[in-house]
């Protein structure tokens, strides 16, 4: 805040100087006009330049208020435009298009139910690893890090959120998909594939491909997001709560538990519905490692896809009423993670606000 | 009083264990990001020579080649989605921080903005499409510089509005009692003022962009050959790395990586500029 000042300092010496030589200008004409007309206070000058000045603010005002509403603009025509795109496939299959599996572009016979459990899976265990890690991560820079390293690993959290999703899906298929098939995929299915109830899940081929891979890669992603998100609210949580909770004995663990975890309850949920929305809406990392087969996934390690991926993968090709269709997924998509992020901005709004009571 | 030993005990290894595991947590997302900046430079240096930035991206089955096509083409469509985007968010976060407190859309613009920021960028490639290129009939660089203000245009605005309700409201008042009117109090007092953090959101939204490449899949497309004609297909790095990188050809894998280590230093030296701009306007 101070910064400001220094620097509002020299943009408002800049200012004076010419409010002065306004002014200057306009008590003389005044003075004039004083010994003309004594009844005159105000000169017809200034009337004239406060005139132009309403004029400007008034266009000022209207011009920034169509820019701010762009964004309003954008959000319903992307709603129309992919409703419209959409309308010969809601038209054909109906809701039933929901829950429809099937994926066949020669018969035109399409439904989403394939595409929307490879979305809700992945980004379901990428939330249920990158959950925890982001607790961890966010608890660790609150409470027992080291002050002087807090900034260089939370700016290094905040550095891993913005390194781009294409790179973390050429990570995982060059990187991690060969490690993960070798030292994870063989022996969780040794182990746990001939199990009952629970082996099914670890059946199919090990080539490091597939919905598991592609929900880890993704925890990778949102991690970041995750953790910056729960880290914020954490600091809200007031200073005397936690000093309050140590002075009856708390070990740090407890304070965590018991007082800063139930403080910022709503902050959190909303932090990980925001990782949620992100999952569901990656296109990139999931694409590389998901490995993109349109058939209804058996288990953990079996191919599947993604709404997006599908997007990514077939876009270019597609005609008539494939083309719909993707238009459809694509809505369903934007629908989906638009519920998501808001119920998670209205969470952290809240939490926000308890702040300030 | 007697102390109960055996819970104090329970209580004192709970909370070591609970701390063990956030500091293992810790330990992962840092040796992830060691892990993969590591993967990036073992990769990509090898093909980062001469080459890359005077050759052109290989036809199939040819040897070498290089990314200047890509580099150009990321420049420009970036380069003019911030001209575009730049003016647009921050008129507009001007107007959610001086006039934005009286009204309820202004409320909903705030809200709908937040929630754009975290919208798939696949779907607003789709939207893009069908507004700017199949009613065109042609795939463009303009397109690809309309998706990405798309997402570069929230940036810029929420970032402006939080910067500009930092600066104190009695700077506002002085200047208005001055006879300054609201546009000039706006632009010359309080977004001077703010200018190091509203510089902040535009580092942060380039870096933002570069790296998107779902929404140029359908936008900008691709183009092997150098072009600068925004209005035809375009070549650029991200769709390049994404399409060589699923490439059965080694020296299209290479240069993958090569541009892959690019964007990432670009992302990661504007995050950092980011936050140096930042800081100065803090500590000063």
């Amino acid at each position: 805040m101070s910064v400001g000042s220094m620097q509002s300092a020299d943009g408002f010496l800049i200012f004076k100087k010419q409010g002065v030589s306004m002014s200057l200008e306009s008590v003389m004409n005044s003075h004039h006009q004083l010994l003309q007309e004594p009844s005159q206070m105000v000169s017809s000058d200034m009337v004239a330049i406060a005139k132009k000045q309403r004029v400007q603010d008034f266009f000022f005002h209207r011009v920034t208020q169509a820019f701010s509403l762009l964004v309003l603009v954008a959000l319903l025509g992307i709603i129309i435009s992919l409703f419209v795109n959409a309308w010969p496939t809601f038209q054909k299959f109906g809701v039933h298009f929901l829950w429809h599996v099937e994926w066949d572009i020669i018969n035109e016979d399409f439904g989403a139910a394939i595409a929307i459990v490879g979305t809700v899976a992945s980004a379901g265990i990428a939330l249920l690893i990158s959950v925890p890690l982001a607790f961890g991560v966010a608890v660790f820079l609150t409470e027992t890090c080291p002050v002087w390293l807090r900034r260089p690993l939370g700016t290094s959290i905040e550095l891993l959120a913005a390194v781009p999703s294409i790179i973390y899906g050429m990570f995982g298929l060059f990187v991690f998909a060969p490690l993960f098939a070798d030292h994870l995929q063989v022996p969780l299915q040794k182990i746990l594939g001939g199990m009952p109830l629970v082996g099914f899940l670890f059946g199919g081929a090990t080539n490091g491909m597939g919905i598991l891979a592609a929900g880890i890669v993704l925890a990778f992603m949102v991690l970041p997001f995750v953790a910056a998100v729960m880290r914020d609210v954490f600091e809200i949580t007031p200073p005397i709560l936690r000093e309050s909770a140590y002075g009856l004995g708390c070990t740090t663990w407890e304070v965590v538990r018991q007082v800063v975890l139930p403080y910022t309850q709503k902050g959190v949920v909303g932090g990980i519905m925001l990782g949620l929305g992100r999952a569901l809406g990656e296109t990139m990392a999931v694409t590389f490692v998901i490995g993109n087969a349109n058939r209804m996934p058996t288990s953990l390690f079996s191919p599947g896809t993604s709404i997006a991926s599908v997007l990514a993968n077939e876009f270019g090709e597609a005609e008539n009423l494939h083309f719909s269709t993707l238009f459809a997924l694509g809505f369903l998509l934007f629908v989906i993670t638009f519920v998501v992020l808001a119920l998670a901005k209205m969470m952290i709004l809240r939490a926000e606000k308890a702040k300030g009571n | 009083m007697e102390m109960n030993k055996q819970l104090y005990m329970k209580r004192r290894i709970t909370s070591m264990l609970g701390l063990a595991f956030s500091m293992t947590a810790m330990a992962i997302g840092l040796t992830v990001l060691i892990w993969i900046l590591y993967v990036l430079f073992a990769n990509g240096l090898s093909a980062l020579d001469g080459n890359l930035f005077t050759s052109d991206t290989p036809a199939p089955g040819t040897e070498g080649g290089g990314l200047r096509n890509a580099i150009v083409g990321s420049l420009m469509i970036v380069g003019l989605t911030v001209l575009v985007a730049t003016p647009v968010g921050i008129l507009a976060g001007i107007y959610l921080t001086e006039y934005g407190d009286e009204s309820k859309t202004a409320e909903l613009t705030r809200f709908v903005t937040d929630i754009m920021l975290s919208a798939p960028s696949i779907v607003l490639g789709l939207f893009v499409y069908a507004i700017a290129v199949a009613t065109v009939g042609n795939f463009s660089g303009y397109a690809g510089s309309l998706a990405l203000a798309l997402i570069a245009v929230p940036v810029i605005m929420r970032t402006t509005e939080n910067m500009l309700r930092l600066v104190p409201g009695s700077l506002r008042e002085a200047a208005f009692a001055l006879g300054a009117p609201r546009w000039k109090v706006s632009t010359f007092i309080t977004l001077r003022a703010a200018r190091s953090g509203v510089m902040t959101g535009l580092l942060l939204a380039v870096a933002r962009i570069s790296g998107e490449t779902a929404p140029l899949l359908f936008t900008a497309l691709n183009n092997q050959f150098f072009s600068t004609n925004m209005g035809s297909p375009m070549a650029n790095l991200p769709v390049v790395i994404y399409q060589f990188a699923m490439s059965p050809y080694d020296n299209w894998v290479r240069l993958a990586w090569a541009g892959a280590l690019l964007i990432t230093l670009t992302v990661l030296v504007l995050n950092v500029l980011a936050r140096v701009f930042f800081r100065e306007k803090v500590s000063s």
